[in-house]
């Protein structure tokens, strides 16, 4: 799919998602994963509506970067079925879950620190020259190097592009880069990981504006991972909790305090603020909390 | 969105980013310095064509192998096992050569008969050289041992073998005709063969690292294995590629040494792995991967032999050679250590 029809299609599902019309972007059902003796997801359900920005919260040890890395191809579930804009998919290998639309920043960024931001957006998928020199294995390094301007300026991204390695720049152009390349490639989902964790106000502020972008200019799906609650008020459209490997609330932000969010998250005392944040979700999303007996 | 005091910080980290090209740069200085300083002290005999000649034979064998330890440091790699990989080569070499000469005793030996096996000798150094490249590189990827330490080992078990194989003598009788037209012949009657070979081979590998998705790569994999894994690039494959390469050329200098001399030498490497790691570190590829190139290890290959040359023809001991380009190998990894504490510092 294209990016101007990606987008269409986008808007038009996101004026339709309110009234939960819209086919997911990515849909889990009943997503188990057990290591050896530690069941780290216990049957996930988890919804993500076209061109929203939803947070996936939860304490240490919940399962969010288990969720993740299932979702990246990186691991393979037990049990359960993950769709993509409708379609159920079964993800082998990472190559999978990116032919699928879906993109993901780790929170290690995964950048190759001494090649350019243009060469770090194309690693793995390099412009090759046309004719017999593509055939040879030669790279065009002019497109990607304009390709990378072109993209790092749509997302507003102030970030110098050629003749600079990754490692030259600061922790928010390089987190820029990283975005900037699961945005070239995505065409689903974007997942990323605590994006914020190891940046300033500024530069933190700069991350989120990208966030926005990518759902209001792209139209694409966000999957936030992050334990900063200011950050997700800050995006997140919806937010879905984690606990102990169980989705226990799905909620509309604008629905929630974010002392519903933490009791949720650590299943601590103020269980009147959770089911009545619970019981909003109930009435908006199909992922209920489940029942847990 | 990025403030500008972001950019203001950017400034003195670009400085070090351009500062590698400054490095070669300054090593490409280095050397037009101590060229020019022979040329004039000494202008008839340092600038003669043997004596140029003689410079570009025996930096021949350390710009073909620097050409492919260039790739192997930039992928994060490293070869100690290269000597010995030369000796095991030169010995399969020397051996099928010198078997089909004694057979021809007698007979004429000119034509097919003779250049045929000839031939086959040559292609079966290089392709046992290119075996033990991918043995070392699979042993790497496979059991995730050290490069260092995997090829330490495989350079003992590879020179055991062939002196065994040996019993530890020089392997002599390769045609004397391979000496006459090639080892010790020039292309055109102008240049000698060896210094075409490794101006052809450096050329097309520098083509090959600086515009090709295989040359991208490899500084990718250097840089971060892991990013290059997420970006779905079979780092375990190019890994073993380069190990290959590096033992195919070892395979071709072992064939151009039975050709020059008709003998395969058993005891006369022991050094040259270190020898050719050091040109290349002081053109300036990182010997911690992900940076570097093909233009500072020609220069790097040069500086030693011009060296000696330099130092023979003004009559001094040719070892201070060795005490010159120990320094200036201390100084390179040091400013490369400088450069990567500051960007990493920030
Ligand atoms: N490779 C593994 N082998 C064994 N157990 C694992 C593995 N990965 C995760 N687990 C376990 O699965 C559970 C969920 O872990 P996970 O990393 O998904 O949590 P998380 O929500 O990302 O936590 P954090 O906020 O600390 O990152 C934990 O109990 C963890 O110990
Ligand atoms: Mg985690």
């Amino acid at each position: 799919m294209s990016e101007s029809e990606s987008a269409a299609a986008a808007a038009a599902a996101s004026s339709g998602s309110r009234n939960g019309a819209a086919v997911p972007a990515l849909k889990v059902t009943g997503v188990t994963k057990s290591y050896r003796h530690v069941q780290a997801l216990r049957g996930v359900d988890l919804e993500v509506r076209p061109a929203e920005v939803h947070a996936l919260l939860g304490d240490n040890g919940a399962g969010k970067s288990t969720l993740m890395k299932i979702l990246a191809g990186a691991v393979s579930h037990d049990h359960g079925t993950i769709e993509v804009n409708g379609v159920e998919q079964n993800f082998a290998k990472p190559a999978d879950a990116q032919a699928a639309g879906i993109e993901t920043v780790y929170q290690d960024l995964a950048l190759a620190p001494s090649l350019s931001p243009g060469e770090n957006l194309f690693l793995g998928r390099e412009i090759m020259r046309k004719g017999l020199l593509g055939k040879l294995g030669f790279v065009d390094r002019k497109a990607m190097s304009e390709a990378a301007v072109q993209q790092l300026q749509q997302l507003g991204a102030r970030t110098p592009t050629s003749h600079v390695e990754v490692e030259a720049l600061s922790g928010g152009q390089r987190q820029a880069v990283a975005v900037a390349r699961a945005s070239l490639w995505g065409t689903a989902l974007i997942m990323l990981d605590e994006p914020t964790a190891a940046l300033g106000v500024a530069q933190t502020t700069s991350v989120l504006d990208l966030i926005r972008r990518l759902r209001d200019e792209r139209g694409l799906s966000v999957l936030l991972v992050s334990h900063n609650l200011p950050d997700v008020f800050a995006v997140a459209d919806r937010a879905t909790v984690l606990r102990l490997g169980e989705n226990v609330l799905t909620t509309d932000i604008a629905d929630v305090t974010s002392t519903d969010l933490i009791s949720a998250m650590t299943g601590g005392r103020s269980l009147g603020d959770t089911a009545e944040a619970s019981a909003s979700a109930h009435a908006d999303a199909p992922t209920t909390p489940k029942d847990q007996s | 969105m990025t403030t500008t005091a972001d950019e203001k910080r950017l400034n003195p980290l670009v400085k070090i980013a351009q500062s590698r090209r400054l490095q070669s740069l300054t090593i490409l200085g280095l050397f037009v310095l101590i060229f020019a300083v022979f040329a004039v002290l000494s202008p008839s005999s340092f600038l003669s064509q043997t004596n140029l000649e003689g410079i570009g034979l025996s930096a021949s064998q350390v710009l073909i192998l620097g050409a492919g330890v260039t790739f192997l440091l930039i992928a994060g790699g490293l070869d100690l096992s290269v000597g010995a990989i030369i000796v095991f080569s030169a010995v399969v070499a020397a051996k099928i050569m010198a078997g089909a000469t004694a057979a021809l005793e007698g007979a004429d030996r000119l034509g097919w008969p003779l250049w045929g096996p000839v031939v086959g000798g040559a292609l079966a150094g290089i392709a046992v050289g290119t075996l033990w490249g991918v043995f070392n590189g699979t042993v790497i990827v496979k059991t995730g041992i050290p490069p260092f330490i995997a090829t330490l080992a495989s350079m003992t078990v590879i020179l055991g073998l062939a002196q065994v194989w040996t019993n530890g003598l020089n392997v002599s009788g390769a045609p004397s005709e391979l000496q006459t037209v090639f080892g010790l012949g020039r292309m055109f009657g102008v240049v000698p063969w060896p210094i075409v070979i490794a101006a052809v081979v450096v050329i097309v590998l520098w083509i090959v690292l600086a515009n090709t998705r295989f040359g991208l790569r490899l500084y990718a994999i250097g840089a971060n294995p892991e990013s290059a894994r997420r970006a779905g690039i079979n780092v375990g494959r190019y890994t073993v590629a380069v190990y290959a390469l590096v033992g195919a050329l070892a395979g071709l200098v072992a064939v151009i040494d039975v050709a020059r001399f008709t003998t395969a030498t058993v005891n006369g490497y022991s050094a040259i792995a270190l020898n050719v790691i050091t040109a290349v570190v002081i053109g300036g590829t990182s010997l911690w991967g992900g940076r570097g190139g093909m233009g500072g290890t020609i220069i790097g290959s040069l500086i030693p032999a011009t060296l000696t040359s330099g130092f023979v023809i003004l009559g001094l001991q040719p070892f201070w050679q060795n005490v010159a380009v120990g320094i200036v190998l201390l100084l390179a990894v040091a400013v490369d250590q400088y450069r990567r504490r500051k960007l990493s510092a920030q």
